[in-house]
């Protein structure tokens, strides 16, 4: 068990690290944009206003209160002891509204979907990639091409299309919004009825495009594993096909298990565009919000959460992988 | 190498790709030498014309010959377009709201039907509906007034001096152009999107950019992990553990979030579609630094290695000639990978509105967009987005094909 702390402890370092690093370039990267924001917001407040020194008190006041009127790195510290009490300043372009705020809304909306979706597109694809893999001959032939195909359809583009199909023409669901435009978020029946009908599009569009991508990656893994040495070894042997089966799985799923630790920031990128087709209220729709009202500071704190979930998602795989990959527990115990 | 490329066309996957690949740089190639003009010309005015052949009214007026044909359903075509099933259906309902008994109205006998509604229809006449349905049925009377009649239309022009309209000429029901003779016509396979362009002319020139943009970003993304990959793989210690940090850093980060705050920190301005091709590639090499790496160090203790370095070539001299020879396919690989994910990441950002700035050139991520904003979607105008998404999976479909096929004849294991 010793060596699994010290793979732990040094996985913790990790995320520790690239927290920092993510969070420097969160803050600086979006304020390097050229254009005064602040002066944006201020024209906006002080028109018809002809009053110059007005005007500029106003400017002065507003530059305050967004702490844009101090040196770079000052603004750093100050934004560091500020965000680790909650507090992400204030929206630009939904002045005066706290950008925690405008976040906590809509970041339950955005891991209530994206975490069950990536998962269960990861199962199914694991296990229609194993069959494929398995019986070479029948499925292999339909699910292969299927899935290459619909892995190539980029993730917006699916959105796209489920939601011209089930929703514009079909009209079996809602085409965008988390839940009915004419209800306020509580927990009726009604409420609860009307979210999962708005939920089903943007979920199976994630779905589709994580299992066609998945299934590719088992089907080659399973039969790499299948023409191993151990499987020829364990045939001679007049081992149980079902038995083999089990370990060539169990030793294919390893690597896609990285896999997904690897190609979850992809994903959730994926995803964020396909919430933006929905008008899902998550992330992504924030992002595009923050985008269009040149906001950085809902920018870089929506870039922050979704790397700090990302970060997260990985560190927790590695952490499971860890404890059942057997060659890791190996190197553990020399 | 002539025994490799060989091996490579026998590859059923790869040849399937290329030829995908080929034939979407022909129809790029060709298709401007054909329909020349202005990509981004506006030549409609309004929003999503639908697909289809455009014939200039006026000139058809007055083409050269007219000729008279006298088809059987012509007639009952011109009626089926003019009032059409649903219409009919509305009439009834007026009808029956009015007060007529429901059995006497027929809506397949159109003539009986008519009859009915010029007797009793009287535009003034509420019935309780709501102004948007009156007005419907005060636009449906107009334009079916004349849906029976079997007379021509008089053409009448203005004289100058008078200021009187004079008859210059009828258009009969049975009068014909041929549209070879008509002087102006124009085909839009595709349509037109929100803004009035051409949607086909528009997407040839689009992936034409966006392939230069996964091309641009791939190359650099390539080159970067390539030179990493050997330094870290081949010199080891510091330099190694250095370049595996930054490289590990960049693992994890997701690199749509940088790509996203990066583009926003160049500003709308400055952001071209090269520049927007370098931004993608200066943020996806990590994955060919790593590949790279292992391969490399898997290599660097072979024995044709160690017999270069005990002749004195130097580090670079080896580099190129014992151990690039031997990953070269790997890298080739790889920038097949990069080109088309560099695709879907324009496309991505572009749809945040973080595209290449809109005014010069179209990319398959900014007609998305365009499409998106005006709710092409919402609105069933498929041709505004869906040809764009066909041409994105078919890039990265081609790509992905060729990238299996070499991965079969590379990688034996693989092999069917």
């Amino acid at each position: 068990m010793k060596g699994y702390r010290k793979y732990f402890l040094n996985k913790l370092l990790w995320l520790f690290i690239t927290l920092i690093f993510a969070f420097v370039l969160n803050f600086f990267l979006p304020r390097l944009m050229p254009g005064d924001p602040v002066a944006a917001i201020v024209g906006r407040l002080a028109q018809g206003m002809s009053d110059t020194t007005g005007m500029k008190a106003v400017y002065e006041r507003y530059a305050e209160l967004f702490g844009v009127d101090k040196p770079m790195i000052q603004q750093f510290f100050i934004y560091v002891r500020n965000v680790l009490k909650g507090d992400f300043g204030l929206s630009f372009s939904q002045f005066p509204r706290p950008v925690a705020d405008i976040l906590s809304s809509s970041i339950m909306w955005t891991i209530g979907l994206q975490f069950p979706a990536i998962i269960v597109g990861w199962v199914i694809g694991n296990v229609l990639g194993a069959v494929a893999a398995y019986s070479r001959k029948g499925w292999d032939k339909v699910i292969m091409p299927v899935s290459i195909f619909v892995s190539n359809i980029p993730a917006f583009g699916m959105a796209v299309i489920l939601l011209a199909i089930f929703a514009v023409d079909l009209k079996w669901f809602p085409t965008s919004g988390g839940y009915g435009y004419d209800l306020i978020p509580n927990l009726s029946w009604q409420f609860v009825k009307s979210v999962f009908v708005h939920y089903q599009l943007p979920f199976w569009s994630i779905v589709l495009v994580a299992i066609g991508g998945q299934a590719i990656g088992m089907r080659s893994m399973s039969i790499y594993e299948l023409n191993a040495d151990y499987v020829k070894y364990a045939r001679f042997m007049g081992i149980k096909d079902r038995t083999i089966i089990k370990y060539v799985f169990r030793n294919a799923m390893l690597p896609q298990i990285t896999g997904l630790a690897l190609s979850i920031g992809t994903m959730v990128g994926g995803a964020l565009i396909a919430e933006i087709i929905f008008s899902y209220p998550g992330l992504g729709y924030t992002l595009l919000n923050g985008v269009m009202g040149q906001d950085y500071p809902l920018i870089s704190a929506s870039t922050l959460i979704i790397t700090i979930m990302v970060l997260l998602a990985n560190f927790i795989i590695e952490i499971v992988y860890g404890l059942i990959d057997p060659r890791i527990k190996a190197a553990q115990a020399e | 190498m002539k025994h490799t490329l060989r091996q490579v066309f026998h590859s059923g996957k790869f040849v399937a790709g290329f030829c995908i690949l080929v034939a979407l740089l022909l129809l790029i190639a060709i298709y401007p030498l054909f329909v020349k003009g202005d990509p981004l010309a506006i030549i409609g005015q309004g929003t999503f014309f639908p697909p289809g052949t455009y014939v200039n009214t006026y000139d058809s007026i007055y083409a050269p010959n007219t000729y008279t044909l006298n088809l059987k359903d012509a007639a009952a075509n011109r009626i089926a377009q003019r009032l059409p099933e649903k219409d009919r259906e509305e009439m009834k309902t007026w009808l029956v709201a009015y007060g007529i008994p429901e059995e006497q109205i027929d809506v397949n006998d159109i003539k009986a039907l008519l009859d009915i509604w010029f007797e009793n229809y009287d535009p003034n006449e509420s019935l309780g509906m709501i102004y948007a349905k009156q007005r419907y049925y005060q636009r449906l009377n107009d334009s079916i007034r004349n849906l029976l009649s079997i007379e021509g239309v008089i053409l009448a022009e203005k004289n100058p001096e008078t200021g009187e309209l004079q008859e210059v000429g009828i258009v009969n029901q049975t009068d014909y152009v041929n549209i070879n003779e008509v002087a102006n016509v124009r085909v839009l396979p595709l349509g037109t999107d929100n803004f009035g362009r051409d949607v086909l002319t528009e997407l040839v020139r689009a992936t034409a950019v966006s392939l230069e943009i996964g091309l641009v970003a791939g190359v650099i993304a390539t080159l970067i992990g390539l030179t990493l990959g050997l330094l870290a793989g081949y010199i080891g210690g510091w330099v190694d553990d250095f370049i595996m940090f930054i490289t590990n850093l960049f693992t994890v980060i997701p690199s749509f979030v940088l790509l996203i705050l990066i583009s926003f920190s160049i500003g709308q301005e400055k952001r071209g579609a090269v520049t927007i091709a370098i931004v993608i590639g200066l943020t996806s090499w990590v994955w060919t630094t790593r590949a790279v790496r292992s391969q490399v160090m898997s290599l660097r203790n072979r024995d044709h290695v160690n017999l270069s370095k005990l002749s004195g070539h130097s580090i670079f001299y080896i580099i190129t000639h014992d151990i690039f020879p031997y990953i070269a396919s790997y890298v080739v690989m790889a920038l097949i990978l990069q080109i088309s994910s560099a695709i879907l990441a324009e496309a991505s950002l572009s749809i945040l509105g973080l595209g290449p700035r809109t005014t010069d050139v179209p990319t398959l991520g900014l007609m998305m967009n365009w499409a998106m904003i005006y709710q092409a979607h919402i609105m069933g105008r498929w041709w505004a987005y869906l040809p764009v998404i066909i041409m994105i999976a078919l890039i990265t479909f081609s790509m992905n094909l060729m990238n299996t096929g070499l991965d079969q004849v590379f990688n034996p294991t693989l092999r069917e």
